[in-house]
């Protein structure tokens, strides 16, 4: 499994577009891709998942993935969210 | 059988096509038990291909006619169909409860549906929407029932609603959409002022448009008179396309005054110029001789998206109009937000009288980067046209000092840090609360100019909410009441030396025009297609006739007293 925690610095957090952006990228690869915030976990995959977890600016998030494509979609993953200034 | 249908004359000119009904259908789910599990899951997943690919043509088409960030709303929709954790608990229900996929589909949908209906957060709860359009998708797939899409018309139709929302607006092929007519609505309602932008015909508040009108009717929209024929005759068929060509042959001769001033019989000279929403509709002010825009609503700039606009963003809209406009005048109305106009990314709590709550200027004032954003914007684009400012809902003296104080405290630092600024910019405020028109002579004082919002002027005048149909008979504009009022207000800028505007939908009506310029009213703002009208209704009047009349009617009792003495006044000139 691979996984790593980042930093939200948008300020609007993780919803609407940037969510969109995420599960997007999340669902082109076969690995389980789960996102962490305040001790709840959800599917990336999910727009639903993501959105309910209502991520803020400042927020700790970590993103796990399993799967035979797991190093791939962890460094897409974070591709997508340094390039949309979303997190670092 | 053909039959006629009265409504409010929205939109002028006759449009004959056939009928697009433009309404939710019923979708009734029933709880069946199922023998066979694997061919129910397999309905259900046609379902969803088949709701995807529909959504992904409705998606191409909206980015084509519509631009992109109108078609993102359907890339949120095919997130959900496409979401793991909304499919599959609905899988796992038809096969381990034996249910149909309707009822699965349902249950567990109305579950998210109830869980972002409950969060804190306006975003969040907005989203229950899509989640609902896409239930709703995929119900009438499974039922095998047909929904509305507008944005795939393909053939020239009417389309017949209950009401008309900005998003089904926003969806519609203007190609195609050949006219419109409802069963709410009055004048000044959303779909009313859409359909003058889009210069389709348009007849509003019918009452009975959707139980009278089924798809594939033929039906006549007759937007100059207020009515709607279905399926007539041919003989009035004949008639009505006889109408039309007169109508544009009318049309044909107001098109002559396009690069004429605005002149009255006796000499007197008035600017006529436009309301506009958005850089695009300045083809439709240089196309019918608009003098300069009068009010240029920058509210939606602000929406249909889901945060606010940069100040880059502001910056190259506003640049856009005063340039397109070559130097002509443009009064552009700062942030006018509340009331029927919400932004849900702002998170405003929900008030019991929007009307009357925290909006526009009230807005403006307590959440100030907002406003500064805007109005740094505003100065750094008024080096490239003739810029106005003017500042919605002011009711009191204080509210325009604080405004125009921050207005000068952007400018300077602008300023300082060597940006262009145009110099004197003059700077107005809206009149539409009844204390600013009382107070009217001392604002003359420290203002530019005065622009009379009717639309708001009556509703509070009259304390009739413009959007509440049962107390609809109070939007008088005619009543001596306002006319008093506006009386009030012209006569104080006046005094001042300042000039007097008016931007609401009665500047462009034509009982009220005669009496406006018998007031001494300087500028008309109105809907760039009633432009060339009212140029040719006023190079046919008097001033001076049109100031002893005013003078008479202020006299009269009623809003039918004024409306019959212009119009026999009128006919006479």
């Amino acid at each position: 499994m691979q996984q790593k925690t980042f930093k939200v610095i948008a300020d609007t957090g993780i919803h609407a577009r940037p969510a969109t952006l995420l599960v997007q990228a999340s669902g082109k690869f076969d690995s389980e891709i789960n996102l962490e915030y305040n001790g709840k976990k959800v599917n990336l995959k999910s727009i639903m998942g993501v959105m309910s977890l209502g991520v803020g600016k400042d927020a700790e998030i970590t993103i796990s993935a399993e799967g035979s494509d797991e190093k791939d979609a962890l460094n897409t993953l974070e591709e997508t969210l340094k390039k949309e200034g979303l997190a670092e | 059988m053909s039959t006629l249908l009265s409504g409010i004359a929205a939109s002028n000119g006759i449009a004959i096509a056939k009928a697009y009904r433009l309404i939710e259908p019923e979708l009734k789910v029933e709880k069946k038990s199922i023998e066979n599990v694997a061919e129910e899951s397999a309905r259900f997943k046609a379902a969803v291909d088949m709701s995807k690919s529909e959504l992904q043509n409705i998606r191409e088409k909206a980015a084509e006619d519509l631009g992109e960030d109108k078609a993102a709303i359907f890339d949120a929709h095919l997130l959900v169909i496409s979401d793991p954790e909304l499919l599959g608990p609905i899988e796992d229900k038809i096969k381990s409860e034996n249910i149909n996929a309707e009822f699965a589909l349902k249950e567990t949908a109305d579950m998210f549906i109830l869980m972002f209906e409950q969060m804190d957060n306006e975003y969040m709860r907005e989203r229950a929407a899509d989640i609902r359009d896409v239930t709703k998708r995929l119900l009438a797939h499974l039922l095998g029932v047909q929904i509305p899409n507008p944005s795939m018309i393909a053939e020239e139709v009417i389309v017949i609603s209950e009401d008309l929302t900005p998003s089904d607006t926003a969806q519609l092929n203007r190609q195609f959409v050949k006219g419109f007519t409802t069963d709410i609505g009055g004048r000044t309602s959303h779909s009313a002022i859409m359909a003058r932008s889009m210069e389709i015909p348009a007849v509003v508040g019918t009452k009975e448009a959707t139980k009278t009108i089924q798809n594939g009717d033929i039906v006549i929209v007759d937007g100059l008179n207020g009515q709607v024929h279905i399926n007539p005759t041919p003989e009035v068929i004949k008639q009505y396309e006889k109408e039309a060509q007169a109508y544009e042959a009318q049309k044909a001769e107001w098109a002559k005054l396009v690069n004429e001033q605005t002149i009255s019989k006796d000499g007197h000279h008035v600017e006529l110029v436009a309301n506009i929403g958005t850089p695009k509709d300045l083809v439709g002010v240089i196309n019918n001789g608009g003098e300069g825009v009068g009010l240029y609503r920058t509210e939606f700039l602000y929406m249909g998206r889901e945060q606010l606009p940069t100040e880059e963003e502001q910056f190259e809209a506003y640049k856009a109009v005063l340039e397109g406009l070559k130097g002509k005048p443009v009064v552009v109305r700062t942030l006018d937000i509340g009331g029927d106009k919400e932004l849900p990314y702002l998170n405003l709590p929900k008030e019991m009288n929007p009307f009357l709550g925290y909006r526009a200027i009230r807005l403006c004032l307590d959440q100030q980067e907002i406003f500064r954003t805007q109005l740094r914007a505003l100065l750094r684009a008024s080096q490239y046209g003739d810029l106005k400012i003017m500042f919605p809902m002011i009711a009191t003296l204080g509210e325009f000092r604080q405004a125009k104080a921050i207005l000068e405290e952007e400018k300077q630092q602008l300023l300082a840090k060597g940006v262009t600024v145009a110099e004197g910019i003059e700077v107005g405020i809206m009149v539409e609360i009844p204390s600013t028109a009382v107070m009217a002579d001392t604002f003359a004082k420290e203002v530019d100019f005065f622009s009379i919002g009717t639309n708001d002027l009556i509703q509070y005048t009259m304390a009739a909410d413009r959007m509440n149909e049962r107390v609809s008979y109070l939007y008088q504009p005619y009543n001596p009441a306002i006319l008093r009022l506006v009386k009030m207000v012209i006569d104080a800028a006046h005094k001042e030396g300042k000039w007097a505007g008016m931007c609401g939908e009665m500047a462009g009506d034509e009982t009220a025009i005669p009496v406006l310029l018998g007031l001494g009213l300087d500028e008309f703002s109105m809907s760039a297609t009633s432009i060339l009208r009212a140029r040719s209704l006023i190079s046919k009047l008097s001033k001076e006739e049109m100031e002893a009349l005013a003078i008479s009617v202020l006299d009269l009792e009623t809003n039918e007293d004024v409306q019959a003495a212009v119009e026999a006044a009128v006919s006479k000139a």
